[in-house]
This record gives structure tokens, sequence and C-alpha cells, in this order.
């Protein structure tokens, strides 16, 4: 993985890069010496290490646009970073860039049930908002799997999803305004308590953006009521056709599940192996299906979703019966990484989407992949939504089988855009799928995406060296060449 | 004025081509309903996206949908329904309040990021955009997001789309979530709250567990002598009964039901702005505002204005027409704003020559919307002017 290469003036220029930066955040604020820094040397992609120029925790708005405005000026690089949990390498330091930690920020402002909204520092983690306000029983919708850890800043970030988005959205179906502070300094608000932001939708561009467009300093998102009850129902299957048939019947129906979770035969194996959550073991495929509402719409519609499982050959079928049977039943689904974990010494996980009925035919393909690659692949997938994560095992102890895991991890991802679907649904591109960029858009659909960075930076300073393959300068992204003034298609109706 | 209507992409292409090399802005149309809606432009031609109306993708049980921007929402809205499908954020149809003939396009839809009444519990258009295919001011073709639910590869360009006012790019193809329609509905009414109290309900009713999908309150001047405050319920018959009761049980209000085909027809009435569709000569405003602070809101513009309103969104948005005036009362009604936006829907063009029609931005702000505009159409080809002076 090729980074840009660093700025030698700017090494050079360390020591009194650090000694600006201390007069503006001063104290415990600046890390420089090696072994402290080194604790942010990767995020939730540890293959990939690098240590940073030099780490700064601001506490302040007014520190963070103090620090930007320094860096834009000396033409410093910046890589933001909240709880550092990215499995694409989004917060992966640059050896001439400065670290951008906002875990200082870590204060909920205002939770205002009225409005059904709470204003949160970026750095307060994404479960802690739902702690914030369940006791009035509200919760925050996106759940991504780190919730414990991962910050809301974050999920801004990279658009964070999570097993109920079919139902509740990803986050930015979720947040209503940011704060944030553009490369220059500059503070700009976006929305608010309000719904739809004026003029240009830059709250939705901001997220997923994965810090290349400005760093944010205030979120505001809305909360919701958490559902009365939820019930699961655990369908196992002959096959993964028939598992797929059955998600698809389901949406056919009107049902749109609080969540719908496809196990295939290697994942459930290892899943039950682990946590004895009374999974079939005969099954090829294992769909967990979740209600949540009230009790009688719950019970109202487990009745159809059982009825179109048992029309699709489910071999098996059990509707939980308690709180405590519905948690069991997630309870594998939930440990299918760790599970997998302990039968392989190592595992990549991917994180494709695909029209949910190509599953058959990219499930094939990844048999074949993993018979021609010598290594085994678990699935677990987010059906509803079509999102895909494959785990891909392998030993990072022998050089040829990383090499062998990350070629067949990209030949996965290829194959997810050659059924029609996408490079990622929510771990972002990163570093790690930078370079298959090209595969699922041309040249012209990146550089129009790279034009847009360049309103936001036009120096390129803001976390260079993720998500775009190759960077160019905006000036040569700026010309245009016009094609003569000859009117073209002389045929064309004017009326 | 000279039309031009391109039927493929590479017909676009040169046609934009072209306009750069003349140096002639375009103004960007599909079928005209909304060309009242934001500044006055001085263009040379105009290009006609109608040509771009078929659907190239429809599959009910993926929940999307891929077709021209030119193609007609009222035959969208048919096809999608046949399956039991619609959008849910409700895109309303305008057509009475701006006097035009129908509703007009997917493209003309996505443009001005409209929704309706369930954008409180469902989004907007932004919040259902996939994809987008369309050529760039600078005349080069590109495409963004994907066909699939859940997608964070690249930028939300699609999303950028949305309340663009065509000012970023001429679009050929869009793709939207749709999602079930519900199989059935109710609307709890509530008589005689002033605003306060309405807006205090709604709340309520928005913080219950009850889902309610439609929260809006008509003032007794705009329903027949009487205040309505509305709660829409939607799903399945045995739920809307239990979430009916309960919600009857949290409010402790005089009360009636209205079943689902009156509620069907009520919930239009509001999604389309009819209470307020009669007073042509009068202009119309759409606020967006915290939601609990909409009453507060409006009786603070009663004090200057002779003005009628309802609310939608649980108070988040108020529909506000004053006399036309010279201006339309704009400073009077964007001082009122605490937080939030103010977009004059419906004016004179000279009314709209005269104010700003969306809410005017500070001027870090302002200045990022004219780079974000330089990003897509450096030289100003599409659509100059129309959101904002020199976006």
């Amino acid at each position: 993985m090729r980074m840009p290469d660093p700025d030698r003036e700017v090494l050079a220029r360390r020591e009194r890069i650090v000694d600006d930066l201390r007069a503006i955040v001063p104290g415990e604020g600046l890390i420089a010496a090696e072994d402290a820094r080194r604790v942010y040397e990767t995020d939730g992609l540890t293959a990939y290490r690098q240590m940073p120029l030099v780490v700064v925790l601001p506490e302040t708005t007014a520190q963070v646009s103090a620090v930007l405005k320094y860096c834009h000026q000396h033409r410093i690089k910046i890589v933001p970073r909240g709880a550092g949990t990215s499995l694409s390498g989004g917060a992966l330091p640059l050896a001439d860039g400065v670290l951008l930690g906002l875990g200082k920020f870590n204060r909920i402002l205002e939770i205002d049930y009225a409005n059904r909204c709470v204003i949160t520092q970026p750095g307060v983690t994404n479960l802690a908002i739902t702690q914030a306000v369940q006791h009035k029983g509200f919760y925050y919708a996106p759940d991504p799997s780190s919730q414990i850890a991962c910050t809301i800043g974050g999920n801004v970030a990279e658009n964070s999803g999570g097993v109920h988005c079919l139902k509740y959205g990803l986050t930015t179906n979720n947040v209503l305004g940011l704060e944030m502070v553009l490369i220059t300094g500059e503070i700009i608000r976006l929305g608010g308590m309000h719904l739809d932001s004026e003029g240009y939708d830059l709250l939705g561009v901001m997220t997923g953006s994965e810090g290349l467009l400005g760093v944010v300093t205030e979120v505001t998102v809305r909360i919701l009521q958490k559902p009365e009850t939820a019930r699961a129902v655990l369908v196992g299957f002959p096959s993964n056709e028939d598992a797929g048939k059955c998600v698809a019947d389901i949406i056919q129906a009107g049902i749109i599940p609080g969540g719908m979770e496809m196990m295939d035969r290697p994942a459930i194996h290892a899943a039950e192996e682990f946590v004895q959550a009374g999974y079939p073991l005969e099954a090829e495929a294992l769909l967990i299906i979740e209600l949540d509402g009230p009790a009688v719409e719950v019970d109202h519609l487990i009745e159809r979703v059982v009825e179109i499982s048992n029309g699709n050959r489910a071999n098996s079928c059990r509707v939980s019966q308690s709180e405590d049977e519905r948690l069991v039943f997630w309870a594998g689904r939930k440990a299918a990484f760790p599970a997998v974990g302990r039968i392989s010494p190592d595992y990549l996980c991917m994180d494709g989407t695909i029209p949910r009925k190509r599953l058959p035919e990219v499930l094939n393909g990844m048999a074949e992949l993993s018979r021609h690659y010598g290594l085994r692949v678990a699935n677990v997938f987010h059906a509803g939504d079509g999102n895909l994560h494959p785990l891909i095992l392998f030993d990072a102890n022998d050089p040829d089988e990383l090499a062998r895991a990350e070629k067949f991890g990209a030949d996965i991802l290829r194959l997810c855009v050659k059924v029609g679907g996408v490079l990622t649904g929510e771990h972002g591109v990163g570093i790690e799928k930078r370079d298959l960029m090209p595969e699922m858009f041309s040249e012209a659909d990146l550089n129009q995406q790279q034009r847009l960075k360049c309103a936001f930076d036009a120096e390129g300073l803001l976390n260079p060296g993720k998500v775009f393959p190759v960077l160019h300068r905006c000036a040569e992204l700026g010309r245009m060449v016009v094609r003569g003034g000859k009117l073209p298609h002389a045929d064309l109706p004017r009326f | 004025m000279t039309s031009l209507r391109p039927e493929t992409e590479t017909d676009l292409v040169d046609v934009v081509q072209n306009a750069l090399a003349e140096k002639t802005p375009l103004e960007l149309t599909g079928t005209g309903t909304k060309k009242a809606l934001g500044r006055p432009m001085q263009t040379a031609a105009t290009l006609d996206l109608s040509g771009f109306d078929t659907v190239s993708l429809y599959e009910p049980e993926e929940l999307v949908i891929t077709a021209g921007a030119g193609a007609r929402l009222a035959e969208i809205r048919h096809l999608v329904s046949a399956k039991g499908q619609e959008f849910a954020f409700e895109p309303p149809d305008l057509s009475r309040l701006l006097g035009s003939e129908h509703a007009g396009t997917l493209g003309g839809m996505l443009a001005c990021n409209l929704s309706g009444p369930r954008r409180l519990k469902a989004g907007a258009a932004r919040d259902h955009i996939l994809g987008v295919a369309g050529v760039s001011g600078r005349g080069e073709a590109f495409k963004a997001g994907g066909r699939v639910v859940k997608n964070v590869t690249g930028y939300d360009v699609p999303k950028l789309m949305a309340g663009s006012f065509g000012t970023l790019a001429a679009l050929t193809t869009i793709t939207f979530k749709v999602l079930p329609r519900a199989e059935s509905e109710e609307t709890l009414v509530l008589e005689g709250l002033t605003d306060d109290e309405a807006v205090a309900a709604m709340s309520l009713a928005m913080q219950s567990s009850c889902e309610v999908s439609g929260a809006a309150h008509l003032p007794s001047g705009l329903a027949g002598g009487t205040a309505k405050t509305l709660l829409r319920l939607e799903g399945v018959p045995p739920s809307i009964a239990y979430r009916r009761d309960k919600l009857i049980g949290i409010l402790g209000k005089a009360h009636h039901v209205i079943g689902p085909e009156d509620s069907r027809a009520q919930w239009i009435a509001i999604r389309d702005v009819h209470p307020l569709a009669d007073g042509q000569d009068r202009s119309v405003w759409r606020l967006s505002v915290p939601p609990a602070e909409g009453a507060r809101v409006t009786a603070a513009l009663a004090l200057e204005l002779d003005a009628r309103w309802f609310y939608d969104w649980a108070g988040g948005l108020i529909w506000i027409d004053v006399p036309a005036g010279a201006d339309a009362a704009a400073s009077a009604i964007r001082t009122g704003l605490r937080e939030g936006h103010a977009t004059l829907i419906r004016g004179s063009e000279a009314v709209r020559a005269a104010v700003p029609v969306l809410q005017p931005q500070g001027p870090a702000l302002a200045a990022l919307a004219r780079r974000v505009k330089a990003a897509f159409d450096p030289m100003g080809i599409f659509n100059p002017g129309r959101m904002q002076e020199g976006v």
C-alpha cells in the first residue's frame, strides 16, 4: 500500500512544528515522545502501521480551528481520528502529518426530548448517546458492531451502519446537524435541530467523507423511542438460494424487519462451536429475522414470516419465546467475528454490497476463489440490505498467506461490483479499498469526486492517501478543454 | 428562446460542450412545473431533459428503481404502487400551489429535495437517493453512488444533487430506494387546540412509541372554524388499533378518528399544501424550524403580518402565506427565525428577483457553496443564480 511521499521539508521542521502546535494546544494535549505516539500508529486495520509526525489532542473548537489554520499556512498534512476503530484504515497516520485526535471532545452538550435530538461532541461513543437517553425510553438507532468504542464523529466520517439499517437508516439518515472546521480554520454549521439543511446538502457530503473534507467538532443526532418489543425467528435452510428467496419474499410481502441477518455454513459452525446458541448445524444457510414494534404487530408479522419461511423449504424454524431466547439467537451472530478468530490465527473482514438476488452466484464465486487461493471463507450477511461480510481466514505470520488473503478479498469486491454492487457498504474505502476504486468508477467519475474535495481542501492536506487511488493537483483537475464552437448534432430538435 | 432536447447522453454532452464554447448559460428543465421555484435567471437557452424518461430498472424485491430524470412522478408512482410500494418520503405535488399542470418529474423532485408529511419519520428525497448519472457543467459525463441500498463508496454525490436546483449537473438517470406502502392508516384528530397546545401535543405524540407518521396542525382559520391537530398512524390494522388507543391515553384530549380513505385524502391535502392553494395573489413561504419552536415563530409573525399558516412535521415545517407586496415580508419572516431556514415557494418574478428566495448563508458557508458550484460547473452554465447570487 503506497502512501503519498513524505514531505522532507516538513520532516526537517518537525521540532519547530511541535513547538508551534504546543503553543496552540498546551500540556498533555500534545504528544511528541516516540513511545506515546506509538499508541496512534494504527487503527482497526492493524496490518498497516505508521508513526505520525506528532499527535495533537485539542479540547475546543477554537483550538481545532487554530491547528488547522496553522497547518494550512505551513502546508502540513492532517489525519483526523476518533476512537481509531476504522476497519478500512481511515485513521492511518502519515509520517509527515499531524494526527488530530478528537478524543477530548467527550461531552454530550444538550438533550432535547421535545425536539427529539441530542447535541454532542464528536468524541462521545455511539453507545454513550443511547445510554444518556435510555432512561426516557429513547435510543440512537445506528448501531455499528464497535458501538461501545467507536465515536459519533467517526460514525459521521464513515457513515456507519449496523444491523438495523434497512429499517432505521445509516448515520447519514440520523444526523441533523454539524459544526465543522474547514482546513482554513473557518468554522461553519450545517443543519441543526430543524430538518433539511438549507442550500447544498453539504451535511450529506460530509457524512461518509472519511476525514477528507473537514473536521467535525459538534454533531446533532435524532433520537427515537425504543420499540416496545422485539422478537426474532431463527430459520435454517437447505441452500443459500432458499434463504435468499425467503428474504426477497418477506420484503415483497411488504415487511421490513428491524434486522435480517444471514450466515453461511462455515459461519454457522464457527458461531455454534463458540457460543452454543442452538443453531441448526445441518443447515446450509441460517436467517435471523427480527421484528420490532408493539407486541400485537410483532406477533402478527411473525406469523407471516414463519409462513413465508416454510414456503421456502425451511428445514428448521424457531420463534423466540422470551427476551433471553431472542438474545441467544443473536449471540451467535454477534460473536461471529471472534468465533472465526478462534478457528483461524487471523481473518480479513470484507464489506461489499450486492443486489440481494445475486447472492447465490456471489457465494458460488467465492467458493471457487476459496479453492483457487487455498484459503477458507465464512460469510455473514446483512441480508435485508445486501451488505456482505466475508471473513477470509489466514495466518499473518505466513507472508504468502497474507498476500493471498488480500488478493482473495480484492477479487470478492470485484465480483460484488460485477454483479451490480459496490466496494463498501459501511466500512469505508480508506486505504483498504482505495486502489479498487477504478473497478467501480471511471476516471471521469473519480476526477469529479476529487474536484468536490478541492472545493473543501484545495491543497489536499486533509487525510491524503485515503479513498482516491491517484491524487491530482486541484489546478490540474480544474483545467477545462472545451471542444470547438461549432454546433454538433445539427439534427437535434431545437424549438 | 432556443430549446435543446437531447435524448442520449452523448447528445447531452455535445449540447453542454457547445454551450460552454459559446458561453451561453442554460436553464435546465424537465416539464417546467417548478419553473417558478428559485431566483429568476438570465439564460440564452433551455436544456429540456424530458427526453430522459425511461424506467431502466425496477426490482420491487430489491426495493430499487432507476429511471430517467425526465420521467413523470405521477407515472412512477403508478408503477410502484402496482407492486404495493411507494417513495416513503411522500413527495408532494405542488401543482395547485404553483399553478402548474402536474407534479413534474423525478429530476425536479430531487432538484428541490421535496418531501411530504412522512419526512419526520422516513426522511426526505435526499435520504432515498442511491445513485445518479448525468453530465456536469464541464460537459463531462459522470456517475456517482450505486443501485444498492447500502453504499459508502466515495463521496455521497447523489445527496449533493438533492436540493441543488439543477445548478451542478444535468442528470440523465436517477436511482431511488422504494419501500412497501403501509397496509392501512388512520388519523387521530384533536379539535380546538391553540397553536401552542397543538405543538406540545404533537411533540408528546412523537416522543411516544406510537410511531406517528404524520403530525400536522391546521389553525381554525384554515380548518373551517375549528382548529384540527392531525396524527397519522400507519401499518397493519391490529397495530394501528393498539397505537391509536395508546396515543389517546397519552394525549387524553377530545378527539375523533378518521378511517383509511379520509385519512389518505387529508394527508394528500396537507402534503400538497391545499390549505394555502387558493390565495394566488399571496406569497407562500416554507419554514423549517426546530419542531418545538413552531408556535413561537408564528406567534411573533402574527403580530406584524397579515399571515395564514399551518404546521406539518410536528411543528417543524410551517407553510405560511402573506400579502405579496414588494418583498413578501422576507425580512420579517427571516428575522423571526432563531434556527432553521425560510424558502419562498410561491412569489412573483419581481418578488423573487428582489429578495433571496433561499435562506442567505454566512460568508464562509456561502463561499464554500460557490466553490462546490465551481467544482461541477466552473463557467456557471447551469441555472446560474437560481439558488443564490453566483450559485
